[in-house]
């Protein structure tokens, strides 16, 4: 007998069971992030207002906005996504078109992943080692030459720390999507005479675009709302900044200060930054990808 | 398999040297340690369709590989021996591979359109040798198009992406796009294998009318193609060129058992 009924009653059993144990575990994981975003935009909602958008941030018991914070979130995020995806495109690539399987190649990519979970706290750390608290003295032909590229918390540091965790993120989306481009692409290029790096800049970079815009995306959505890396680089600053080589505010820091507070106005302002920055990881996701719309291979 | 006496295991005929456009001559062909062309000399006729047949794996994309050098891509592949084309020897160090290139075309067994528009697949060569005005490179472009057969299916259509197009338009696009450098050579790759017969049949039909003014050298797994496009044919057993000769002699009293066998359809 080819078919048994039992057989088929238990194998639709087992297929029901598993669908609903499907739904049920994306049914836990949505309801916990729509609880996250309910209680985001009705406490968020709560605290906006005008203020928020032309003031600095206040002292407990005075009015204020964040407009400081937003503008340095801005600078910062700008100044690390240059910086992370120059790096995280150039590096990619290497590991995709030129590193293979060498040993060399091997090893950053290890390296990369490794960096790609590094705690942020540590990356804010070792900014803080190299760029914000230097204490690296040199013995040359004996003078004692101090090396100090900033000497103090700065929005520049905290942008390199930013990028320093964007990076990673780039480096491996854009290493991953060229690998799926065909190798027929690659070489239907070199065929009609082209050099390797003018194949890459002009077919697969084209190609994978939109893969790599997913990386910096993603890259993106994590540093915008990092606290820990900038406590050590750009601080925090109570008053409006546009000067980057100084200490600066930042929604995720502000944040962070105002929800420990005792003060209800704070914590209503560290709500508001908080849906600000929901609010900014979205809109930037949708516009990019409206931008990088393109046919389908057929 | 029974093997006659009196036919010749290897068998491979005289081409007028005057009309040879590239002639190899004892090409051997290393993937690493693994030797995947033995000692083959085979001449290519100036503005004649060659086909390489022969069973998966013995050698003739390869072959084909080794005439414009895309096998320098990858560290570890090596040919030695000699490839002549017009007279110069492709295989020397300090060959400019991009001028050889430009003068041997290579289509691929899988369409492969570039992620961009139809007029920027096919003005992708040329751009890179030539710095044509505006109206010069369109008239290139279009000229390419009609030569490839393709012209009156996407003339209303040129800004838009070559990714659109259907798997045989695509194909018919890659050889618009190689005709476009003016090489003297085409290397067809196994051209129809990913198409339907439609496509096949006006694929075949294309490259019918470039056969009189390109040297044209195809791999295909398709006999009766073979037959059809080919003025000469390679057979290729494990590595080995077995036999060589016109194409119409070959397929009516092929002269080894190998290539008899492998045309009768006994294996392979």
């Amino acid at each position: 007998m080819a078919v048994s009924a039992r057989h088929v009653a238990a194998r639709r059993l087992g297929n029901v069971v598993f669908v609903a144990f499907c739904a049920l575990v994306t049914f836990i994981a949505l309801a916990a992030l729509a609880l996250i975003l309910y209680s985001l935009i009705v406490q968020g909602l709560g605290g906006l207002n005008l203020n928020i958008f032309t003031k600095s941030t206040p002292a407990a018991g005075t009015p204020g906005g964040l407009i400081n914070a937003i503008v340095g979130s801005i600078l910062m995020c700008v100044l690390g996504m240059i910086i992370a995806v120059t790096m995280g495109i150039l590096g990619g690539t290497w590991l995709a078109e030129y590193a293979g399987e060498s040993r060399y190649g091997t090893i950053i990519r290890f390296l990369n992943d490794v960096l790609l979970s590094a705690p942020s706290i540590l990356i804010g750390l070792f900014v803080y080692e190299i760029l914000v608290f230097p204490h690296i003295q040199v013995r040359l032909f004996g003078h004692d030459i101090k090396i100090e590229p900033f000497g103090h918390f700065s929005g520049l540091a905290g942008g390199v720390a930013l990028a320093l965790l964007a990076a990673p993120v780039i480096v491996r989306t854009t290493e991953d999507v060229l690998k799926l481009q065909p190798i027929a692409l690659r070489e239907s290029g070199v065929a009609l005479g082209a050099p390797v790096w003018h194949v890459i800049r002009t077919i697969l970079w084209r190609g994978s675009a939109s893969g790599i815009l997913t990386g910096a995306l993603l890259a993106f959505a994590r540093i915008s709302g990092e606290t820990a890396p900038l406590l050590f680089t750009a601080l925090n600053n109570q008053f409006f900044s546009w000067d980057m080589t100084h200490a600066m505010a930042s929604l995720p820091v502000v944040i962070f200060q105002d929800a420990l507070t005792p003060y209800p106005d704070l914590n209503r302002l560290a709500w508001a930054g908080a849906l600000i920055i929901a609010a900014s990881v979205l809109a930037v996701t949708i516009i990019a990808r409206a931008f990088s719309q393109e046919p389908r291979r057929s | 398999m029974t093997m006659t006496a009196e036919l010749p295991e290897v068998s491979i005929a005289e081409v007028d040297k005057s009309k040879v456009k590239i002639d190899v001559r004892s090409l051997d062909f290393y993937y690493g340690r693994s030797h995947a062309l033995k000692d083959v000399t085979i001449p290519f006729e100036a503005n004649a369709v060659t086909a390489l047949i022969g069973p998966s794996g013995c050698g003739k994309s390869t072959l084909l590989r080794s005439l414009n050098r895309m096998y320098a891509l990858y560290p570890g592949q090596k040919a030695t021996g000699k490839i002549m084309l017009d007279g110069e020897d492709i295989l020397r160090s300090g060959v400019n591979l991009s001028m050889l290139r430009a003068k041997i075309g290579m289509v691929f067994q899988k369409p492969t359109p570039f992620p961009m528009s139809i007029f920027d697949n096919v003005a992708f060569g040329v751009r890179l040798y030539e710095t044509l005005g505006r109206a010069q490179l369109a008239e290139r472009v279009e000229e390419s198009l009609h030569r490839a057969a393709l012209w009156d299916e996407v003339k209303d259509k040129l800004q838009t992406s070559g990714l659109g197009l259907s798997g045989g338009q695509q194909q018919r696009l890659c050889v618009a796009r190689c005709i476009a450098v003016k090489p003297e050579v085409l290397l067809l790759d196994e051209p129809t294998s990913a198409l339907d017969p439609i496509s096949s049949a006006k694929l075949e039909e294309t490259v019918t009318q470039l056969k009189n003014d390109y040297t044209i050298i195809i791999v295909t797994h398709n006999l009766g193609q073979a037959a059809r496009l080919s003025k000469y044919t390679g057979f290729m057993y494990l590595g080995e060129l077995v036999e060589f000769g016109q194409t119409a002699e070959m397929f009516t009293k092929p002269v080894t058992t190998r290539a008899s066998d492998y045309i009768t359809g006994r294996f392979g």
